[in-house]
C-alpha cells in the first residue's frame, strides 16, 4: 500500500515535470520562431485582426460596466465615511492598473484561447500539421509565431481601450446617477491618474496576450483524439490561460510596484 | 531488391508506442521511377512506416535513406530540404481549411519556395486542370468540395512543386469505386507525367493492382513479402493469399470477440 501511494506520487511529479518541460520547450521555439525570418505576415495580420478587431465588442461592453459597477460600489463605501471625491481616483486606478487588463484578458482567453486550441487542434487530428511539415513549412513559424506576435501586441491596444471605455463607464454613472459634476469629475481622474498606472497595465495586457495565444496554440498542437480531444483542448487552454492570467498578474504587480 | 540505385532504402526500421511494438524491423528498397504499394491489414504498420521516411515519427532504431542520405536523426533544415523533393497525398486529403483551393495546392510553391502569388497561381489552375477539376473551384474553400474533389486537390496538391517522390496514404479510401478508380488512374497519369518515385500504402487491392510495379506486404511490424503485381497472384505465401483474397480463414488471425 505504501509502495503504491509512493508511486503515486511520483507518477504525478514525474507527469508534472513532463508538461512543464514540453511547455517550455514548446514557448522557447514559439519565441524563437517569431523572432527570426521568415514572417508570414499576412497569417500576422489576419491573427491581429482577429484577436484585436474582432475582440472589441466583448472588451467595450465589459469594459464600460466593470467602470459603472466599480463606480456605484466605490460611492456606496466611500460615502460611509465622506469620502466620495475618491470615487474618481479609484475608478482610474482600479481600471487602468488591473480590472482593465484582468477582465479583458480573461474575457479574450475565453474567445481566443478557445478558438486557437480548436483550430489548430482540428489541424492536428485532421493531419493538416502533418501536410505543413511535408511541404516543407515549420508549423511553429507558420502557426505559432503569427499568434504569439499578434496576442502580444495586440492585447495591450485593447487594453487601452479598455481602459478609456471603463473609465468613461464611472464618468456616466457618477455625472448621471450620482450627481458628481462632469467637468470636476474628469479633473479629478486626469489630476490623478499617473503614468506608470497605465503603462503597469499595457505591460500587463502584454503578457497576457503572449500567454493566451500561448496556451491555445500549445494545448491545440498536443490534442488528440480526434473531436473529444479537440474539446478537451479547448477546455484546458482557456483554464491554464485564465489561470496563468491571475497568476502573471500578482507577479507583474509585485515587480512593478513592490511588497 | 531492385537491381537499380535506391531512392528510399529502410533498413531495419523499429517504432513502439509504450508496449506495442509496431515496426519490428522493417527493410524495403525502392528504386529511382518505381512505384511500389505497401499493403497490410489495420494495424500492421504502413501508415508509422509512412510517417517514419516522411520524419512525422521517429524511428527507435535503424536506417532510413532519401537519395541515398540518412534521414534519421537530420537537423530540421535538412529535412526541409529533402521535403522540399516530397509531394504527399493524405487519407483525408488533410486541406487547409482556412485558404482557398488554389491557395491549397500552391501552398508548397508559396510558403516552400516563396514564388509570387499569381504565378503560383497559374500553375495551382494547371494541376487542377490536371486532376479534372476546372476553374469553377479554384476559389471555393474545402470545406464546400464533395471528398472525391477533396483527393483530387489533394493529388494536385502532392504534384504542384514536380516532387522526386510521392507518397499516396490509402488514395481510394473512403470513395465509390468508380470515384476510386478515377483516382487511381490519375496517380498512375500524375506519377508518369512527373516521372516520379511513389510509394503507397492501401488496403484496397484493386488499387494496388493498379497503382503497383511492385507489392510489398507489411504483417506485424514486418514486411513478409515483395513482389510483382503478376507474382501476387501466384504466390504461396499463406499470409499474402488470405489478405489478398480476403480470406477469414488463414494464419492472419483477427483479434474478435467470439458473437
Amino acid at each position: 500500500m505504501q509502495f503504491n501511494i509512493l508511486a503515486l506520487i511520483g507518477r504525478v511529479f514525474l507527469a508534472f515535470f513532463g508538461a512543464t518541460g514540453r511547455l517550455s520547450i514548446f514557448t522557447a521555439s514559439g519565441v524563437r520562431h517569431s523572432f527570426s525570418p521568415p514572417w508570414y505576415f499576412r497569417h500576422i495580420l489576419r491573427q491581429m485582426l482577429s484577436i484585436g478587431y474582432y475582440s472589441l465588442p466583448v472588451i467595450g461592453l465589459t469594459a464600460f460596466f466593470t467602470g459603472a459597477v466599480l463606480a456605484l460600489q466605490i460611492y456606496i463605501g466611500s460615502s460611509r465615511f465622506n469620502a466620495e471625491s475618491a470615487v474618481a481616483l479609484i475608478v482610474v486606478i482600479g481600471i487602468t492598473r488591473e480590472l482593465g487588463p484582468v477582465i479583458g484578458g480573461l474575457m479574450v482567453a475565453g474567445r481566443v484561447s478557445a478558438a486557437m486550441a480548436a483550430e489548430i487542434g482540428t489541424m492536428r487530428v485532421t493531419e493538416q500539421i502533418d501536410a505543413l511539415v511535408t511541404l516543407s513549412t515549420n508549423p511553429q513559424k507558420y502557426l505559432v509565431a503569427p499568434r504569439l506576435i499578434a496576442g502580444t501586441t495586440m492585447l495591450p491596444l485593447l487594453v487601452l481601450v479598455a481602459d478609456i471605455i471603463g473609465v468613461f463607464g464611472g464618468y456616466a454613472v457618477s455625472t448621471e446617477k450620482l450627481g458628481f459634476n462632469p467637468g470636476l469629475y474628469l479633473k479629478r481622474t486626469i489630476d490623478f491618474v499617473q503614468t506608470e498606472d497605465v503603462v503597469s497595465g499595457l505591460v500587463k495586457a502584454a503578457v497576457f496576450g503572449f500567454l493566451i495565444a500561448l496556451m491555445g496554440c500549445y494545448h491545440g498542437f498536443n490534442s488528440r483524439g480526434g473531436a473529444q480531444g479537440v474539446g478537451r483542448a479547448t477546455t484546458n487552454a482557456v483554464v491554464s490561460a485564465s489561470i496563468l492570467i491571475l497568476v502573471a498578474n500578482y507577479i507583474v504587480t509585485t515587480i512593478f510596484f513592490g511588497a | 531488391m531492385m537491381d537499380v540505385t535506391s531512392k528510399i532504402a529502410l533498413t531495419d526500421v523499429h517504432k513502439h508506442f509504450g508496449p506495442k511494438q509496431v515496426l519490428n524491423g522493417i527493410d524495403l528498397e525502392i528504386g529511382a521511377g518505381e512505384s511500389v504499394v505497401i499493403i497490410g491489414g489495420s494495424g500492421s504498420g504502413k501508415s508509422v512506416t509512412l510517417k517514419c521516411i516522411l520524419g512525422l515519427l521517429t524511428p527507435d532504431r535503424g536506417s532510413i535513406r532519401v537519395d541515398g542520405q540518412e534521414t534519421v536523426g537530420m537537423s530540421v533544415g535538412d529535412r526541409e530540404a529533402v521535403l522540399s523533393k516530397v509531394g504527399m497525398l493524405f487519407q483525408g486529403a488533410a486541406l487547409f481549411d482556412s485558404i482557398p483551393v488554389w491557395e491549397n495546392v500552391a501552398f508548397g510553391l508559396i510558403a516552400g519556395q516563396r514564388m509570387a502569388r499569381p504565378a503560383a497561381r497559374d500553375i495551382a489552375v494547371e494541376k487542377l486542370a490536371q486532376v479534372g477539376l476546372g476553374s469553377e473551384v479554384v476559389d471555393l474553400s474545402p470545406a464546400e468540395l464533395s471528398g472525391g474533389m477533396r483527393k483530387r486537390v489533394g493529388l494536385a496538391r502532392a504534384i504542384a512543386t514536380n516532387p522526386d517522390i510521392i507518397f499516396f496514404d490509402e488514395p481510394t479510401t473512403g470513395l465509390d469505386p468508380i470515384m476510386g478508380e478515377v483516382i487511381n488512374d490519375l496517380i498512375v497519369e500524375c506519377v508518369k507525367e512527373v516521372g516520379a518515385t511513389a510509394l503507397t500504402i492501401t488496403h484496397d487491392m484493386d488499387s494496388a493492382r493498379k497503382i503497383a510495379d511492385r507489392i510489398a506486404m507489411i504483417y506485424k511490424g514486418k514486411i513478409i513479402w515483395v513482389g510483382s503485381v503478376s507474382e501476387i497472384e501466384e504466390t504461396a505465401n499463406e499470409y499474402v493469399a488470405q489478405f489478398i483474397h480476403g480470406r477469414v480463414d488463414g494464419p492472419i488471425q483477427m483479434d474478435l470477440r467470439a458473437l
